[in-house]
């Protein structure tokens, strides 16, 4: 059987199409034509036959055509073309991830302020995307990947997070709904994503089958997961399915997918979600989760990014989903808490720092006495602020531990 | 190439020591060539000889060949003003070969994909070499060691420096002029062919020992404004058509959409900002490349938000120095070319709007020139290598991929910055040394890429301005290693023949690199 994988023609950049036509006999013929030869036709060479041998295939014709793979990229063809010929692959054991930190446990208190979706399948948006500072990025296996090509996103999303840089980015994998994500999930948890993002929930059944997934081998347990509600049901069950599992990091919804579920269109103004995004900031609040909201579909209207994301903070969100790198300063900007009020938290907790000092019990600002709910949420914005380089300069000293 | 040999110059290339049987001086280093002599000039002529009624047309461009005296051997100049769009170029060269002459030199402002018929023209002997720009087809055969003699790359300014110091002697220029009176006045900002600034061809009209103008929109005496002045031109033909509108300009020029290079647009506007450059009465120049255009669009912004005013602004005009124009953020465009019909519309009709030449602008031979009282230039390249060497005229593999056109004369700013993606396609643009070098490194400030900016450990000015800056400034190894990183390992070198195809002249004339044949 011959098996093909990955794109071809002039248009396709940083991407590459495999044939392989598996034989009995007579080694490795590998065709190359590659924009990139001059530079890497040797290079490309070694990879290939390396990989091929790695994976336990001696004999076949393979066709490449390469318009500037990068070389994980280039691995994951190869591979995919492999799988769809029938070759029985050699896979060793998940082998621990070599390079990789030990990292901590996907924390519910980290900035998820924009979390940027990269679709699975489109190699050349992956390597610069930690270059536009997002919270985090979602690797996307769901809905900007076509369903013929699951199984060849899968492996561009494995081979991406063990080999891309994204510069200190939340590495998220949007999984598709069950029970087809869990093959992805099989592909891609032994490269280690920080949060495994669940689409469509409408049971906490769900999360519980993901959580036994994570747990099982090749699973990490430091693996979080995040619940996109996205239906009239889902969004019903918001607070159950929030504490389905102690490895859920934060709650999360999708508009698009329940406007439609309401069967009205999605607005400018979001008039048709707003007890969806209510119930969500309640739920999550409710389960000690932060509540995060979903995207903003307009990438030319950053005017309309910015209200939207003002007025979702004000809801109680922490953060949005960014379809576009341009959105991204847009919407730090508008979740990061104004100078007026850093103005106001800083002197708060300065006023708690000197009471607790001569041993006064309560604290006051002038003749205001302030409740301790105001000093702890004084002292969150305030560690805010310093996370996101937004505290007065003479202020950043202060408090440093 | 009897006679020649290699000798290695200032910045450790080697070069050829003669250049089309003419002796030719290798790099010495940057302000170091000290030209003698006097200019060269075209012979005396005098009013008895034209007529005294103003009207120099002639029938046609063979008519015009003919009482020029065109022979075989002869150097015959063209400009680029039309760009992918010209009509008389080609026609020009077709024309003469036509009439019996043979191992013509051509030497174009520079050429483009229109151009390529020439390649037959070399093939059949009525060309014998270019010395000019060469890309795409013109600069395969170059780099395949097809033509006959050695290519030679030039500046904007250096096509000026080498016809003042008659290292190239004009016989014929044939100047194509969107608009023209009898008398040979001509203006490229007006008519059917309308193209904005003709400062590419003023050289040539001054020192060519014949000057024809061609048209296709005669205005009676006088054409005014006048650009060219007709007292320089032996002969006027007019003709249907001297180029595609469509393909004259490029209609609008769009800002990227894509966004590594909008970070980078982005960042290099706020560089600009963090150094002081940009203060009321400050200078630029900006291409009318992709990220060039939005860095535009990004200080734009900034000059607004600080209410801060550019003295001038360097063209290539686009839309976007138009609208800076336009809304009182600059006082002048002083414009080398015009690259879309926004400008054009405005270079003819906004006397804030000037358009200058390479003279103004670019000549090394001028006292003094504009380059170098711009603060800040923004550029691309196809390479840059850790010592900051810039390459634009080959690719990666050797190949010929374009000419210089005023990228050299712009280093002279006070701030020159390069800003390229650090890859392209797996293509690393940061390499550890270029191909070929189109820029010596020291007059290389600032290379911007979307992993990081790299500012020249010579100019400790602008890294003390730069400390506090939020900027992402890294040193230009570490992100070169980055880049190896990402592609997978250094690139191959370029598998080249030792035969020279084109040499790469500096500014002053001295040779700076020599582009080898591909094997």
């Amino acid at each position: 059987m011959i098996g093909a994988a990955g794109r071809r023609g002039a248009d396709v950049r940083s991407d590459a199409w495999v044939e392989v036509e598996p034989r009995a006999s007579g080694g490795i013929e590998l065709k190359l034509a590659s924009r990139v030869e001059a530079y890497y036709g040797a290079s490309i060479r070694t990879q290939v036959l390396g990989r091929l041998a790695a994976l336990g295939l001696h004999h076949a014709r393979v066709t490449i055509e390469d318009q500037g793979a990068l070389p994980f990229v280039l691995d994951a063809r190869v591979e995919a073309a492999l799988r769809r010929a029938g070759v029985p692959l050699h896979i060793a054991a998940p082998a621990p991830e070599s390079g990789a930190p030990a990292k901590p446990a996907a924390a519910r208190d980290r900035l998820r302020r924009s979390r940027l979706y990269l679709p699975g399948n489109e190699p050349k948006f992956l390597v610069n995307a930690g270059l536009y500072q997002p919270d985090g990025v979602i690797l996307d296996l769901e809905d900007s990947v076509h369903p013929d090509e699951k199984d060849a996103a899968r492996l561009v999303v494995r081979n991406a997070l063990r080999a891309v840089d994204f510069l200190g980015a939340e590495r998220m994998v949007r999984i598709n709904q069950l029970p087809l994500g869990l093959e992805d999930l099989a592909a891609i948890a032994p490269a280690r994503p920080d949060v495994i993002l669940v689409p469509k929930v409408e049971s906490a059944d769900t999360i519980r089958e993901v959580e036994r997934s994570l747990d099982g081998p090749g699973g990490d347990p430091a693996t979080g997961i995040l619940p996109i509600l996205e239906s009239a049901l889902g969004i019903e069950l918001a607070f159950e399915i929030a504490q389905a599992s102690p490895r859920i990091v934060a709650l999360t919804l999708g508009l698009e997918d329940y406007a439609a579920d309401l069967g009205v269109p999605r607005s400018a103004e979001g008039t048709e979600s707003a007890y969806a995004r209510q119930r969500v900031v309640n739920a999550a609040r409710a389960a000690g989760l932060a509540p995060i909201d979903s995207v903003y579909g307009q990438v030319d209207d950053l005017e309309g990014l910015a209200r939207w994301g003002e007025r979702s903070r004000a809801l109680g969100f922490v953060g949005m989903g960014c379809i576009h790198p341009r959105q991204i300063p847009v919407i730090h900007a508008a979740f990061a808490p104004s100078p007026a009020e850093i103005e106001r938290a800083l002197r708060i907790v300065a006023a708690f720092e000197a009471a607790q000092a001569t041993g006064q019990a309560v604290v006051s600002l002038g003749s205001k006495m302030i409740d301790p709910p105001v000093v702890r949420q004084a002292a969150i914005l305030v560690a805010e602020a310093r996370r996101t380089g937004r505290l007065p300069a003479a202020d950043r000293a202060r408090g440093e531990a | 190439m009897s006679g020649s040999t290699l000798v290695t110059n200032a910045v450790g290339r080697a070069v050829p020591t003669q250049v089309n049987g003419r002796a030719a001086p290798a790099f010495q280093g940057i302000g170091a060539h000290e030209p003698q002599g006097r200019k060269h000039g075209p012979s005396i002529r005098s009013c008895r000889a034209y007529p005294r009624n103003g009207d120099k047309r002639v029938g046609s461009l063979e008519e015009a060949f003919e009482r020029c005296g065109l022979a075989s051997g002869m150097v015959i100049s063209t400009h680029h003003h039309l760009r992918n769009g010209d009509r008389v170029a080609l026609r020009a060269l077709e024309t003469a070969g036509r009439l019996g002459a043979r191992d013509l030199m051509w030497f174009p402002s520079a050429s483009f994909p229109c151009h390529e018929p020439v390649i037959d023209l070399m093939d059949r002997g009525i060309v014998h070499h270019i010395e000019g720009s060469m890309n795409g087809p013109l600069g395969e055969y170059c780099s395949r060691g097809k033509m006959r003699g050695l290519g030679v790359l030039r500046s904007h300014g250096g096509r000026w420096q080498a016809i003042q110091d008659g290292e190239v002697q004009i016989d014929i220029a044939v100047i194509a002029a969107p608009t023209a009176d009898p008398f040979g006045n001509a203006d490229g900002s007006h008519g059917p062919s309308a193209c904005g600034s003709l400062g590419f061809a003023l050289a040539d009209s001054i020192y060519a020992e014949h000057v024809i103008v061609v048209t296709d929109h005669l205005v009676p005496f006088p054409c005014v404004p006048w650009q060219i002045q007709g007292n320089h031109v032996d002969h006027v033909v007019v003709v249907d058509s001297i180029g595609d509108p469509s393909k004259i300009v490029s209609g609008t020029t769009q800002i990227t959409r894509s966004p590594d290079r909008l970070l980078i647009a982005e960042n290099v506007a706020q560089l600009l900002a963090d150094t002081g450059i940009l203060r009321d009465g400050f200078s630029f120049q900006a291409g009318a490349g992709g990220i060039a255009l939005a860095f535009v669009a990004c200080l734009r912004q900034r000059m607004r938000e600080r209410g801060i005013r550019a003295r001038f602004v360097r063209g290539g005009s686009t839309r976007y120095l138009v609208e800076l124009l336009q809304d009182g953020l600059c006082d002048y465009i002083l414009d080398g070319q015009t690259f879309d019909l926004d400008g054009v519309r405005s270079i003819g009709s906004d006397p804030r709007h000037i358009a200058t030449s390479p003279f103004t602008s670019y000549n090394y031979h001028g006292k003094g020139s504009f380059a170098s009282l711009v603060d800040a230039v923004v550029l691309g390249a196809t390479e840059v290598d850790v010592h900051f060497n810039a390459n634009v005229v080959t690719h990666s593999d050797g190949r010929l991929l374009h000419g210089i056109g005023g990228w050299q004369n712009c280093l002279d700013a006070g701030c020159t910055i390069l800003a390229v993606p650090s890859f392209r396609d797996r293509i690393p643009v940061l390499v550890d040394e270029v191909t070929t070098i189109t820029g010596p490194g020291e007059c290389i400030d600032v290379v911007a890429t979307e992993r990081g900016i790299a500012i020249n450990p010579r100019r400790r000015d602008l890294l003390d301005a730069l400390r506090g800056s939020s900027l992402p400034i890294r040193p230009i190894e570490e992100i070169q290693r980055e880049v190896e990183t990402i592609c997978g390992g250094k690139p191959e070198r370029p598998r080249l023949l030792d035969r020279p195809v084109a040499v790469v002249r500096w500014v002053d004339g001295t040779l700076l690199d020599t582009v080898f044949q591909i094997a």
